[in-house]
């Protein structure tokens, strides 16, 4: 729009390039405030997990430690298993120990650690894909956005359009270099607020820059929309729009709202950024920015001194999620949701209904969002619920035990543990039993038949039982001998699946809830740049370069992913996708354009 | 107009892998992934060829040699994937053990077509994409094509040999993974052939002008009856055969199901 107007974008997207992907644990004493209007079970949940929660610098320990490690998490105290872990998990890294027969645990262990597999990072392809999409149609469509302009950021003074390429050059580097300095000077002044605790300061910035984007850039788009489609829109109806899309923003991120429209909220809120930093950089600037910013992610988020990295630390040894306004997440954040009952319920007879086989595939149906829709919540990636189905056929009796008596506190950390470790056992028994449903040829280690399956399941069972008791130390005796008492019988169940579903309720309401807490975590600054590189490319006109850019981006995410899973701690998500989509950016539309161009009209095919 | 027959182009070319995708594809994440994989492999594999043909620069307007450099090169990654695929099961399995239901995924693993489809399906999407999206963009207006002297049948045969290519992919990503699979060299010798045989037939469509459109025949034909023909060893490769065709157009129960 305006000078003035455009140069507050910049203060926000400070705080978005500290976003890297992250996992975090699961509990955290913050989302204990919107989670008061909820029942009390939740306040039991709550107290499970701090108490197992205190002391974890692990993002994921909870999720990963105790069926990775067996012997050492019944044995360490729970800063321990840490440390057991992560030392544990590099040893446990060569491949061929998933041969060993004998270390088929171990080794379904380490398929554990991958759980934040394909699934998670469907579910984060689904909104990359989306934001690109909002803004490449944009793009494409209205001609505002493209167009040659003269009202650029104040970060960038050098904007000398007919200059040489030499001037061109340096300046755009000048330019970018002025930008990578406002957003370390605001990285480091949010880092300092965040560490001296002035967290009113930060949630202020934090509000008034999200007033600005859901108002401001909402109403500028909205108007650039009526003007590319000539069609009039009197004032008091776009206030009205603006006016309840505005709120509903507000609300939805900053308080509470179903988890589908936060992310919505927050896929829009990158589109609309990466829209005006497209808009308002000049052209040469925005490649070397993107440049930029891959070597800023790297260092401040990976250097021993990092800035982000301090931040997330912090974050973590305070136990608290990173400001929610700024990061998407692949499932629950800080929210619970009012109206979810209603979904997860109808999403619980779904499950019932079903007999088994048909259960994977109507699972499998629901991808990123539609989970989420499918389950009124926020959704608790497939796997977990797999796992948790599995946990909870082996948990039937335990929990039916003590269903009158305090199910939910007691039941949630052991079955953190189960649904870890039953799911092997179930595998592990399936292999031995020949099998039901399996080819017998497929399955991943060469266990021997019987009975070294056997006593793999025993094995697991006990020590989840173990665990338990470790756990929750004065109320977890029943549970632990509950749970070995259904370890033992509801393993031979093997294949039928569907028997005890019916009658956990609670536990799996319970379960359900821990899970969403789970998930991955991507900054919006990475949607944006992410945005930003594609719609750039998109600029040219020429379709293949977005395309080649898109599919290098995400194949970018992957092996970020892929390292996620290696390493566990929090990872720039930019320096690999965007040196991908860079790389291919500019050898598409150098190289591969006119290539494509002569087979196109030449109507020759390759 | 335009914009009918830019959604008619769009629908001819995107509509038969649209619904192999939701069918097939869409539900299990590990396919997307693959899929989008090998799509990256393609891409490689275009820039490789498109660097050669930037680099020789006197045969840069002999289309020919371009698209027999880039055949090879497509080959030549489609190996290359196999092998990373066949490497990476392992990890594979693992990862998408924990994501769906155990018995349900190693199907994917088990029957070692599944993914060869996917991996074909994703050359041959992104393969088809690039070669159509441009000229969708065109098609959908302001100005059409056939006043210059070019055909007016231009942008239904990009659409259909398009269309063509992608199916072609997929099904020589099942012949050829098996072939290598089964290290039988001559079935990798004849996709690579079939894929070499279908690109120079695209070559004659030079030829075609606005009077002169019946030489898309000329590449049309062939290229489904190519399509045909690799349709049929495809199916065949992976287990198919007269017997179980007709059992299941009989028996329609599971008949969805890859097996």
């Amino acid at each position: 729009m305006n000078y003035q107007g455009v140069t507050f974008p910049i203060l926000l997207m400070e705080l978005h390039p500290f976003l890297q992907i992250s996992s975090m644990n699961t509990g955290d004493p913050l989302a204990s405030d919107p989670r008061e209007g909820s029942p009390t079970e939740r306040t039991g949940l709550m107290s499970g997990n701090q108490t197992s929660n205190t002391d974890r610098p692990s993002y994921r320990s909870s999720a990963s430690d105790s069926p990775t490690m067996p012997e050492t998490s019944v044995n360490a105290n729970e800063t321990a298993v840490v440390g057991d872990s992560n030392s544990n998990r590099r040893s446990r890294r060569p491949r061929e120990e998933r041969t060993r027969p004998d270390s088929a645990s171990a080794s379904t262990g380490e398929d554990e650690e991958l759980m934040y597999g394909a699934k998670h990072v469907i579910m984060l392809f689904v909104p990359v894909t989306l934001c690109m999409m909002v803004v490449v149609a944009t793009m494409s469509s209205i001609t505002f956005y493209t167009q040659e302009q003269n009202t650029y950021f104040v970060y960038t003074p050098f904007q000398d359009q007919e200059a040489p390429t030499g001037t061109k050059l340096w300046q755009s580097f000048a330019n970018a270099g002025i930008i990578l300095c406002a957003v370390i000077v605001m990285t480091i002044v949010l880092l300092m607020l965040y560490k001296y605790r002035c967290y009113k300061v930060i949630n202020g910035w934090l509000i008034v820059s999200s007033v600005m984007m859901l108002f401001f850039f909402s109403y500028m788009y909205l108007e650039q929309v009526m003007r590319a489609y000539n069609s009039p829109l009197d004032y008091i109806t776009a206030s009205l729009i603006v006016w309840n899309f505005g709120m509903g923003g507000l609300f939805c991120i900053h308080w509470k709202g179903p988890l589908l429209l936060q992310q919505a909220y927050l896929i829009i809120i990158s589109a609309l950024v990466a829209l005006t930093f497209i808009r308002y950089l000049p052209d040469w600037t925005v490649w070397t920015v993107l440049g930029v910013m891959v070597v800023w992610d790297l260092v401040a988020v990976l250097c021993p001194k990092g800035p982000l990295r301090v931040l997330v630390e912090t974050a973590q040894s305070r136990n608290e999620p990173i400001f929610p306004a700024l990061i998407y997440s692949s499932a629950m954040v800080w929210i619970v949701t009012m109206a979810d009952d209603g979904g997860r319920s109808k999403k619980k007879k779904k499950q019932e209904t079903k007999d088994t086989d048909n259960n994977a595939d109507e699972e499998d149906d629901d991808g990123g969002f539609k989970e989420h829709m499918a389950n009124g919540i926020s959704g608790h990636s497939l796997e977990d619920s797999v796992a948790a189905r599995s946990a909870f056929q082996a948990l039937g009796d335990m929990t039916q035990a003590q269903k009158d008596s305090s199910v939910h506190s007691s039941c949630v950390d052991p079955l953190s543990y189960y649904e870890k470790s039953e799911p092997q056992t179930n595998l592990a028994f399936s292999e031995s039993n020949g099998n039901i449903q399996d080819e017998p040829t497929m399955q991943r280690q060469a266990v021997p038949e019987g009975a070294v399956g056997g006593a793999v399941a025993a094995d697991e069972s006990d020590v989840s039982v173990r665990s338990a008791k470790k756990k929750q130390k004065k109320r977890a005796r029943p549970t632990g001998e509950g749970a070995s008492a259904a370890g033992g019988e509801g393993e031979p169940s093997g294949g039928e699946q569907q028997r005890e579903r019916p009658a956990v309720p609670g536990a799996s309401d319970d379960a359900s809830e821990m899970e969403e807490e789970r998930g991955i975590k991507l900054g919006l600054g990475d949607f944006i740049f992410y945005s930003v590189l594609v719609g750039k490319a998109s600029s040219n006109g020429d379709w293949n370069t977005t395309l080649a850019c898109f599919v290098a981006i995400l194949i970018g995410l992957c092996c970020t992913l892929l390292l996620l899973a290696m390493f566990r701690k929090a990872l720039p998500a930019l320096p690999i996708s965007l040196t991908f989509g860079l790389v291919f950016n500019f050898a598409t539309s150098a190289l591969v354009q006119p290539f494509m161009d002569k087979l196109n009209s030449e109507q020759v095919y390759i | 107009m335009t914009v009918m027959e830019f959604f008619g182009c769009t629908f001819i070319t995107f509509g038969p892998p649209f619904a192999l995708f939701l069918f097939t594809i869409a539900r299990d994440p590990m396919r997307v992934i693959v899929l989008m994989a090998s799509g990256f492999f393609w891409l490689c594999a275009l820039l490789m060829s498109s660097i050669v043909w930037f680099a020789m620069v006197p045969l840069r307007d002999h289309l020919a040699f371009g698209v027999v450099c880039s055949v090879l090169l497509q080959e030549i990654f489609r190996f290359l994937f196999y092998k990373i695929l066949r490497k990476a099961n392992d990890g594979l399995l693992a990862v998408s053990q924990q994501t769906t239901e155990q018995h349900v995924t190693p199907k994917d693993f088990s029957n070692r077509h599944i993914m060869a489809y996917v991996s074909g399906l994703g050359f041959g999407v992104i393969a088809g994409t690039f070669s159509i999206v441009n000229v969708l963009a065109d098609m959908s207006g302001p100005g059409t094509i056939g006043i210059e002297g070019d055909s007016k049948y231009f942008f239904l045969t990009s659409a259909c040999l398009s269309l063509c290519i992608i199916l072609l992919h997929m099904c020589w990503g099942v012949i050829f993974f098996s072939a290598l699979d089964k290290k039988q060299w001559i079935r990798v010798g004849m996709v690579v052939t079939a894929h070499m045989l279908f690109a120079c037939l695209s070559l004659v469509n030079q030829a075609s002008s606005s009077d002169n459109s019946e030489v898309y025949l000329g590449s049309l034909i062939p290229s489904y009856l190519l399509l045909f023909g690799s349709g049929v060893a495809a199916f065949l490769t992976a287990g198919g055969s007269l017997v179980n065709l007709k059992a299941a157009l009989i028996c329609r129960r599971g008949r969805y199901e890859i097996e």
